[in-house]
């Protein structure tokens, strides 16, 4: 591991400026995916900020909806009870994720962050990686990629965003605040986060030295009636293979609107909103549900070993919208 | 005797586990020890052309960096010969050659482990990059034969009768291929060793092995040492489960650090490095092909197992050997074939060869129990062979009849309709699969002494290792009920090359080689107390006739007379020596020759699957076993449990996943090799049938190590077919093989 130095801030502002002066610094959050990247010599920071105390931590009501601050660790933000309330999907997304003892440690605004599983940009000893080092190629398109992405990709990246919380937040249309040298501003969550295109090291928008400093979830009258669906190889402690977020509005039996996005697929939260704009008015049945489906997979492609995720894609959308119409909500 | 033996007692070093004061191999306290880490190869075959060291050099902290260039030449590592059972051809910086990707190609050594770490990061290997083959399939036209294979030296193929005519006198035949995935020991604690040169002529290795004594053996073969100037200490081991039986390059590796630099240094081989270096299972491509009459009676077997080797060494994973035994079968014949291949090497991995073997062999046997429309248990039952075919010998014991019935009664297996997908329960596809579970039982030759000591304890000893399998916990049982005292006047010690000679934790054979040994050593103590008693003059049993002395409770005494005796400790200050010692050596006898020994188990599954989705829970699992005597009713299910969970894995996770194009595993870490959790199983138990066998050791244990995972993935795959009617013959059973 690089040598680094490390401060501890006690104000946004402090930590901000700490990053400002180091060549190459970092937050560090819980530390539950920033240290695993130093020890495998993916990240290689000079300089720490260690964010993890900074009074971040409060999960409130905010302009009608909820703020979450980016400090609170995923555990406070799935068992909090404005969050069971009116977001369960998001609840349910958070303790999908990991274990209960990488939740307790890990910090939303990490969650955001945390980065592909790709088997090779997690080991530096890959040559080919176009994310960790840019123009080297991408190893996953010729080599094994059963967990790679099926939308959005490009021909220098199929890696996936592996983030179980952040589905559920796409679903639900969140807003990320952040401060950084230029100041405080917010950007919606389908802003934040990029598609590989040709510059595939570049995961989100944050501009460099941006803290996150909260998580803004609109109010959403119908949010009870959500399911989070995760669709893995192992029962717990596995990332998703595919997931969907989704939350419904119903009328009678007819789709007022939903919100779907789907986890596992691309590069980014994959917000479904093909599938969202052929459910809206209809009758909610197995046919239409499947011919939505059907819509929002219509340009996802296959390569060697992930063709299954296409399919599986479509009959968990299907799934979690049927789970969903059926649930009793008061 | 009511005794101890038997009893579901707590691990005695249970507090200290789960409190975190068991001190296992890499956090043994060394002063002034040094941290090394490995770099290994990113290329699986070619040839170092430069190793640039000097920015790792100057790195801070950085003690050495010792690579083929700079490392010294043992004489022991020139021409190593394909192994015997522990000593594994190794790489240790002798030449420039690339063999496997994750070979050892250099040791970074420094003050700090991320110093280490850092050097390691730093430094640069060029290679010439030679085409590599690493796959199985495509090549088996480069196959060969093995004279031998497995554990016990078995002739690597094998015939009976004439499998041709035994087809075609057939009313039902099937033929399949079943192919199972390289899959990885990775026990929780890595790979660990400290060496410490305590003298230019003396290593001492805290190693954390499953072999003490073989591994000094090694290591002083490598070194040119009499293994005696070898001491080795490992007392505790996090998991073994076979990689940890041979020494492999990090154990010499460090020794070669330790003595260049004059100073101890610590090695643990990283995760991700746990994927070539350290041995794993093979894959398998099996095919199995059975001929049956309609009355079930099976005509011909046959079971041809394609595995790989490393282009250096060579290990079968001997799938095939249960088919020549487990059914009458009168025409049968089997056969190993290895590829030499650019990997690292494969070697012993819990119950090496019967784990994959009877996953295909039972899975094909409930093909053809389909085919035939007979229950699965029936079809067994009317091929049951009451000795041993292949070897046409007696059963030293077998009670795998009972297995079936107390299995399947507690099971539910009536419940099970036939046809499958018969059992649907809404989105919940249900199903019910069993198979069959065999393995050896087998022993080495095992060394213990006992001591009673003066305050009227007992102390055992015997090197032997405890692989977190209860090794402290069932020889103290053994001690003390052969001796007669409490569990808490008995203080056994292990995993030391100063203490008694024992043979390496593997082949499910330490209570039975250790165990024996225990039990021989403790009775030679009473038989020695007892002569003492009735030969001493001043004794209250002088002349008293040694049938008729007892030991119980550290009182010696007359049976027919019980006050008629005393205290041990009187009768040892008598004698004037501090203590008074009984030893033993324990070896197989000729057991082997007129009998057939194996354990014999049936296992049952409950799989429900999502219908759309694929996703697969094991909503039940069931074992029932025959292993002979039981020493300890927790620790033994707890191994047959473990057994088990390992046989889920199997079918429905595990796999070593090979970038073909690379050479590489690309899953090489516990993130992404998945092993079960226990989210994964819903309800699982595994329970016995009483079996005394007379033959097989005196202490009549047959071993629960491995066992459990015999079976147990055919029983899940099965049950996967009758849930879905589909066969997936491709290990792991993952949901995208159920989505099409
Ligand atoms: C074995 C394992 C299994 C896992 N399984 C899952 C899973 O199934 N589903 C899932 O969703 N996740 C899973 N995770 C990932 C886990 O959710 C993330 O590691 C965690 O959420 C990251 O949070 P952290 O606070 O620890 O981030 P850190 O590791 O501290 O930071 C991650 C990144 O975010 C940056 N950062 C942190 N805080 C801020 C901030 N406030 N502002 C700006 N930048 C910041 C850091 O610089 C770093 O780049 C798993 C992790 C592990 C180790
Ligand atoms: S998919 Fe993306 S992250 Fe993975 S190797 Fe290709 S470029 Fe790198």
């Amino acid at each position: 591991m690089k040598s680094f130095t490390y401060i501890r801030a006690a104000t946004s502002d402090q930590a901000v400026q700490s990053y400002a002066q180091a060549p190459d610094s970092r937050f560090i959050g819980g530390g539950t995916n920033l240290l695993d990247l130093m020890k495998m010599g993916v990240e290689r920071p000079s300089h720490l900020v260690d964010v993890h105390r900074l009074p971040l931590t409060q999960i409130e009501e905010h302009e009608g909806g909820v703020r979450i601050g980016a400090l609170a660790s995923n555990t406070e933000a799935a068992n909090h009870r404005l969050i069971r309330e009116r977001y369960p999907v998001l609840s349910q997304a958070i303790l999908a994720g990991a274990t209960q003892q990488l939740r307790n440690k890990a910090t939303c605004g990490g969650n955001l962050l945390q980065r592909t599983r790709c088997y090779y940009f997690y080991d530096p000893t890959y040559a080919e990686c176009n994310k960790r080092n840019p123009g080297s190629g991408c190893a996953a398109i010729p080599g094994y990629n059963r967990i790679h992405a099926i939308l959005g990709t490009s021909s220098s990246c199929i890696a996936t965003h592996p983030s179980d919380m952040a589905v559920a937040l796409m679903a639900i249309g969140a807003t990320v605040q952040v401060v950084g040298p230029q100041g405080a501003r917010s950007v919606a969550l389908d802003e934040f986060y990029r598609l590989p295109g040709d510059t595939p090291q570049i995961d989100t928008n944050l501009h460099s030295g941006e803290l996150i400093t909260a998580i803004d979830l609109p109010a959403i009258p119908y949010g009870r009636r959500s399911v989070y669906l995760k669709v893995r190889d192992r029962n717990s402690y596995a990332f998703a293979l595919v997931s969907v977020a989704a939350i419904l509005d119903m009328e009678g039996g007819t789709i007022r609107q939903s919100h779907i996005a789907l986890g596992g697929v691309a590069h980014k939260p994959w917000r479904a909103a093909l599938a969202e704009k052929h459910l809206k008015g209809k009758t909610l049945d197995a046919d239409t549900l499947r011919a939505a489906a059907e819509a929002e997979l219509k340009d996802a492609t296959g390569y060697t070993d992930n063709a299954f995720k296409i399919e599986l894609a479509k009959r968990s959308i299907v799934r979690a919208m049927t789970t969903a119409a059926q649930m009793e909500v008061a | 005797m009511p005794g101890v033996i038997g009893q579901p007692l707590d691990r005695i070093d249970g507090t200290l586990k789960v409190t975190g004061r068991a001190v296992y191999a890499y956090e043994q306290q060394v002063e002034n020890a040094a941290y090394g880490v490995l770099v290994t190869s990113t290329i699986p075959k070619g040839r170092i052309t430069a190793i640039d060291t000097s920015a790792a050099e100057k790195s801070s902290g950085v003690v050495m960096v010792m690579t083929h260039l700079n490392a010294p030449k043992l004489a022991g590592l020139k021409e190593q010969k394909p192994s015997p059972v522990t000593g594994r051809v190794i790489q240790a910086f002798q030449d420039d050659l690339v063999r496997y990707a994750n070979q050892p190609v250099a040791l970074v050594v420094a003050e700090t482990l991320e110093q280490a770490l850092e050097g390691a990061h730093l430094v640069g290997v060029k290679y010439a990059v030679e085409r590599h083959a690493v796959d199985l399939d495509g090549r088996i036209s480069q196959a060969y034969e093995p004279p031998k294979a497995g554990g016990q030296q078995e002739p690597s193929a094998s015939n009976r009768g004439d499998m041709k005519s035994g087809l075609a006198e057939a009313d039902q035949r099937m033929r399949e291929v079943y192919r199972t995935p390289f899959e990885f020991h990775n026990p929780m604690e890595q790979h660990a060793t400290i060496a410490v040169w305590d003298k230019p002529d003396h290593l001492t290795l805290y190693d954390s092995t499953q072999g003490v004594f073989s591994d000094r053996e090694r290591v002083g073969h490598v070194f040119s040492m009499p293994s005696e100037s070898i001491h080795v200490i490992s007392p505790f081991i996090g998991g073994g489960f076979g990689s940890k039986g041979p020494v492999w390059s990090h154990v010499v590796i460090a020794a070669m650090a330790a003595k260049q630099l004059s100073r101890p240094v610590r090695l643990e081989v990283r995760r991700p490095q746990m994927f070539g270096p350290v041995g794993m299972r093979s894959q398998t491509r099996q095919e199995l092909a059975i001929g049956a009459k309609t009355d079930g009676s099976i005509t011909a077997l046959s079971h041809d197992t394609v595995c790989q080797t490393s282009s250096f060494d060579e290990f079968v994973e001997t799938a095939s050997l249960s088919a020549r035994r487990l059914y009458t079968a009168p025409n049968n014949s089997t056969s190993h074939l290895l590829i030499k291949s650019d990997i690292g090497q494969p070697s012993y991995t819990r119950a090496p060869g019967e784990a994959p073997g009877t996953y295909a062999l039972e899975a094909a046997m409930d093909e053809m129990a389909y085919q035939l429309k007979m229950d699965p248990i029936e079809f067994r039952l009317k091929n049951y062979t009451d000795s041993d075919p292949n070897e046409k010998k007696p059963w030293s014991s077998k009670s795998l009849r009972e297995c079936y019935r107390q299995g399947a009664e507690r099971f539910g297996w009536s419940n099970r309709t036939a046809e499958p997908r018969s059992m649907r329960k809404g989105n919940v596809l249900v199903g019910y699969g069993m198979a069959t579970s065999i393995y050896p039982t087998r022993r080495s030759p095992a060394n213990a002494s006992a001591r009673l000591n003066g305050d009227g304890t007992l102390s055992v000893d015997a090197g032997t290792q405890d692989i977190g399998t209860g090794t402290y916990t069932v020889m103290t049982q053994v001690a003390a009920d052969t001796f007669g005292l409490p569990m808490t006047s008995v203080k056994f010690r292990l995993g030391d090359t100063d203490l008694p000679k024992t043979p390496v934790s593997g082949g499910s054979q330490a209570a039975a080689s250790t165990g024996s040994a225990v039990y021989l050593a403790t009775q030679a103590l009473r038989e020695k107390l007892i002569q003492m008693a009735i030969s001493d003059a001043q004794s209250p049993l002088s002349g008293v006739s040694a049938q008729d002395v007892e030991i119980q409770n550290g009182r010696i005494f007359a049976r027919s007379n019980p006050s008629k005796g005393e205290a041990l400790g009187q009768l040892l200050a008598r004698s004037g020596q501090p203590f008074a010692e009984g030893k033993a050596e324990a070896k197989p006898g000729s057991e082997k020759e007129r009998y057939s020994m194996y354990a014999f188990g049936a296992q049952f599954s409950e799989v429900h699957v999502d219908a759309d989705l694929g996703q697969i829970r094991v909503a039940r699992h069931l074992g029932c076993f025959a292993a002979g005597r039981i020493l300890n009713a927790k620790t033994a299910r707890s191994q047959l449990l473990g057994g088990m969970i390992w046989g889920v894995g199997m079918a429905l996770l595990e796999e070593g996943v090979m970038d073909r194009r690379l050479g590489r595993y690309v899953n090489n870490n516990l993130a992404e090799y998945h092993v079960p959790v226990n989210a994964d199983i819903g309800v699982i138990d595994a329970f016995w049938v009483d079996e005394k066998d007379e033959h097989v050791n005196p202490l009549g244990v047959k071993g629960v190590g491995e066992i459990g995972i015999t079976g147990a993935t055919a029983a899940i795959v099965n049950a996967i077919h009758h849930a879905t009617g589909k066969r997936v013959r491709d290990l792991p059973v993952t949901l995208d093989k159920l989505l099409v």
